[in-house]
């Protein structure tokens, strides 16, 4: 089936997190996803691509329900978190949150002190016993997050201080803080310079190792580099879903090859 | 498409070649100019009047009014007569609270003849008889003063037998001359006071024995009958109004703010409430008047608290706040930016704790803004205490203690300026326009606080 016999090799391997069947939404009357079935992988990257109001985003949302905050939207179908009907009625969308973490395309860090917005995450799931154990996680979760020697002797100081890369990387700590076990990245690089960008991408590529990352990207290098499973969305179909390598070479979807080689989009 | 020209804008009917020199304005760019410097020069013009009456304002509250923080006194040393005031020599209370306000005329007659003694003041009125039991001496004198050397004495019976240096108020015809209210002309008319008063007067304040002192009593002091302007004071209503502003803020914060964090973050968009905001705009536009009939019907006719008590007043007030503060608690809540909450729900808080921990605090400066400049509001406001009796002669008495103060009768400063105001002895006019300073100091503070507030509490983000 694969040309890449190694990837064919990872693909067996790797558990499915989350799957999504017959998933809708609808924005009041808009029907903005239709029908998208779609398996993400554990210790995966997985990217959306697709163009600007193709869905992409919204199907992120939906992962972790943040869709639920929006009063016109409506989600059917059904979308499973190892097995757990993520929609099921007894499910709390605060317990899911804390499962499925985000980060969001804009940096947008509390207007508080650089460790209260990596301990408020903790602290409201009760997950430090005492102040020692609250330090530990916000000192690990920074280092994961690759900011910790530019933050260690300021931590004290306002987050919206940083600068842009380095206030996304600290909202990356803060979605880290609360061991999650599914990252979703809404755009995470978009405001952010190649630097910023770079150092952002290696960090997700080191999180892979205990997460499963959901990215959603415009930048198409940027899904090449950082993914290795790519799902292409187009007004609000999945178009196409598979191995990054197989999506960006040979892709089978003639819509597809349109917009990676950009003609569509 | 790359063959397509960039010349497709000049394809349709020929226009007229931009020609003529960039130093010299055509006549379309001269027009254009012109209505902006005409419209300019409205804008200022606008600004100006509204300057112009503003200053207008300040000076005729200032020239008006400033005289009300003066009043005329004499310094007079009161001989208190132990054969008048305790005949039995026992210094008993009973007995001396037996002896009369007026029993204490001859006190301050005696001691105002002893002055124009002293002085060498030629007047008629040094010979003048008493009849009955008036004196023409008698027109010099506040009504009050008589009774204000009683209370000296009930408070320290060990004054009798005693010559004490005391401060008497000048009636109010008197302190009118010194201030330029009462002219030779208009007394003229005047039973109160003849020409031969203000001579000696002229001479009394020659000798300095009349002279205009700080009249810290119009401040701190109780409201005086009719007859007594040089009295009256706005310190009751003062305690009036605090106790209703405490009322206020205690009802209308939280209940305006739970309310607005409800209808902005909690409650569904639905007809129902779309309803209840509609009309809590509209409340906002209710004329105050009709929150004091509502109070009068509700509060003091079916609930049966007491009349012209604070504590009916704060309720009306409240209801009269509560949209101000709703309103601006919700715009300032809308002007928090939605990314917060989305960081907040994103690493799993509840869309309580969203609320309480991030979206809160950043609104507080526009909600304590909304806050104070709504209690200005209240604090200000007439019409509704009209309608639930906190008008008229009421702020006459201290409450005592807490509870009395929210129950007892009392009024509120901007209602007693018109109770001053509506009166016919033009002392009190003056006091109308002394208490107006008064009220707009304290609304001048209160903005400042919330500008203050605001600074202090503004996040950047």
């Amino acid at each position: 089936m694969y040309d890449n016999p190694d990837l064919a090799r990872t693909t067996v391997t790797r558990d499915i997190k989350i799957a999504a069947h017959g998933c809708q939404v609808y924005y009041g009357d808009t029907h903005a996803i239709r029908d998208v079935d779609i398996d993400i992988e554990d210790k995966t990257v997985t990217a959306f691509i697709g163009p600007s109001g193709c869905g992409k985003s919204t199907f992120l949302r939906c992962l972790n329900r943040m869709n639920d905050t929006i009063d016109i939207c409506r989600v059917e179908g059904d979308i499973r978190l190892d097995g757990e009907d993520i929609y099921d009625k007894r499910v709390d969308p605060v317990q899911l949150r804390a499962k499925v973490g985000m980060v969001f395309q804009k940096p947008n860090p509390f207007p508080k002190s650089i460790y209260d917005n990596v301990a408020y995450g903790p602290r409201i799931h009760g997950l430090a016993r005492c102040k020692a154990d609250l330090d530990e996680i916000v000192e690990s979760s920074l280092r994961r997050a690759a900011i910790w020697g530019e933050v260690k002797d300021r931590l004290d100081a306002p987050g919206t201080g940083l600068s842009g890369g380095q206030q996304q990387r600290l909202c990356i700590a803060r979605a880290v803080a609360t061991e999650p076990e599914v990252l979703l990245m809404d755009e995470p690089c978009s405001a952010l310079d190649p630097i910023a960008t770079a150092q952002v991408e290696e960090l997700i590529d080191e999180l892979r190792g205990q997460y499963s990352v959901v990215i959603v990207t415009h930048s198409m290098q940027q899904a090449a580099r950082v993914s290795q499973k790519t799902a292409f969305f187009h007004l609000g179909s999945l178009v196409e879903y598979g191995e990054t390598g197989h999506i960006f070479t040979n892709p089978t979807d003639p819509r597809t090859e349109s917009y990676i080689t950009g003609r569509i989009g | 498409m790359t063959d397509v020209p960039f010349t497709d804008a000049s394809s349709g009917p020929a226009r007229p070649a931009r020609t003529g020199s960039l130093l010299e304005a055509d006549a379309r760019t001269r027009r254009r100019n012109a209505a902006e410097a005409r419209f300019r020069l409205y804008g200022i013009a606008a600004v100006g009047v509204g300057l112009f009456f503003l200053a207008a304002l300040l000076y005729a509250i200032f020239s008006n009014g400033i005289g009300a923080f003066q009043q005329t006194g004499y310094t007079l040393q009161i001989e208190f007569r132990e054969d008048v005031l305790d005949k039995t020599g026992n210094r008993d209370l009973e007995d001396i609270k037996s002896v009369k306000t007026f029993a204490y005329s001859p006190l301050l007659r005696a001691a105002m003849l002893r002055e124009i003694e002293t002085h060498g003041i030629d007047t008629p009125l040094a010979d003048a008889k008493v009849t009955g039991f008036s004196s023409p001496l008698d027109k010099l004198f506040s009504d009050g003063a008589r009774s204000t050397l009683r209370d000296m004495v009930l408070a320290d019976p060990s004054l009798i037998g005693q010559t004490v240096a005391v401060r008497i108020l000048a009636s109010s015809r008197v302190d009118g001359y010194l201030k330029g209210r009462v002219s030779r002309e208009s007394i003229e008319r005047d039973k109160n006071l003849d020409a031969v008063h203000l001579d000696l007067i002229d001479k009394l304040r020659e000798a300095g024995v009349a002279t205009k002192g700080f009249n810290l009593a119009f401040i701190t002091g109780p409201d005086a009958s009719d007859a007594r302007p040089e009295q009256a004071g706005l310190g009751v209503a003062m305690l009036g109004s605090l106790y209703m502003m405490i009322v206020v803020l205690a009802l209308s914060l939280p209940i305006g703010v739970a309310a607005s964090i409800y209808l902005e973050e909690f409650a569904p968009q639905n007809r129902f409430t779309d309803i209840i905001e509609v009309n809590i705009s509209n409340l906002a536009a209710v004329p105050s008047i009709v929150f004091g009939i509502l109070g009068l019907a509700v509060f003091i006719q079916f609930v049966h608290l007491p009349q012209s008590a604070p504590l009916v007043g704060g309720l009306v007030l409240t209801l009269m706040t509560l949209p101000t503060i709703i309103i601006s608690t919700r715009a300032s809540l809308k002007a928090v930016p939605p990314s917060i909450r989305d960081a907040a729900l994103g690493v799993g808080a509840s869309k309580m704790q969203a609320v309480f921990h991030h979206v809160l605090p950043l609104a507080m400066p526009g909600i304590l803004t909304g806050t104070i400049i709504g209690l200005a509001q209240a604090l200000g406001e007439t019409a509704p205490l009209l309608l639930i009796g906190m008008v008229g002669f009421i702020a006459s008495n201290y409450p005592d203690g807490a509870i009395s103060g929210f129950l007892a009768p009392n009024s509120a400063m901007p209602a007693q300026i018109y109770e001053w105001a509506k009166r016919a002895d033009p002392a009190f006019y003056e006091r109308a326009w002394g208490g107006i300073i008064i009220l707009l100091l304290f609304l001048m503070t209160m903005n400042i606080i919330a500008i203050i507030l605001r600074r202090r509490f503004e996040r950047r983000w």
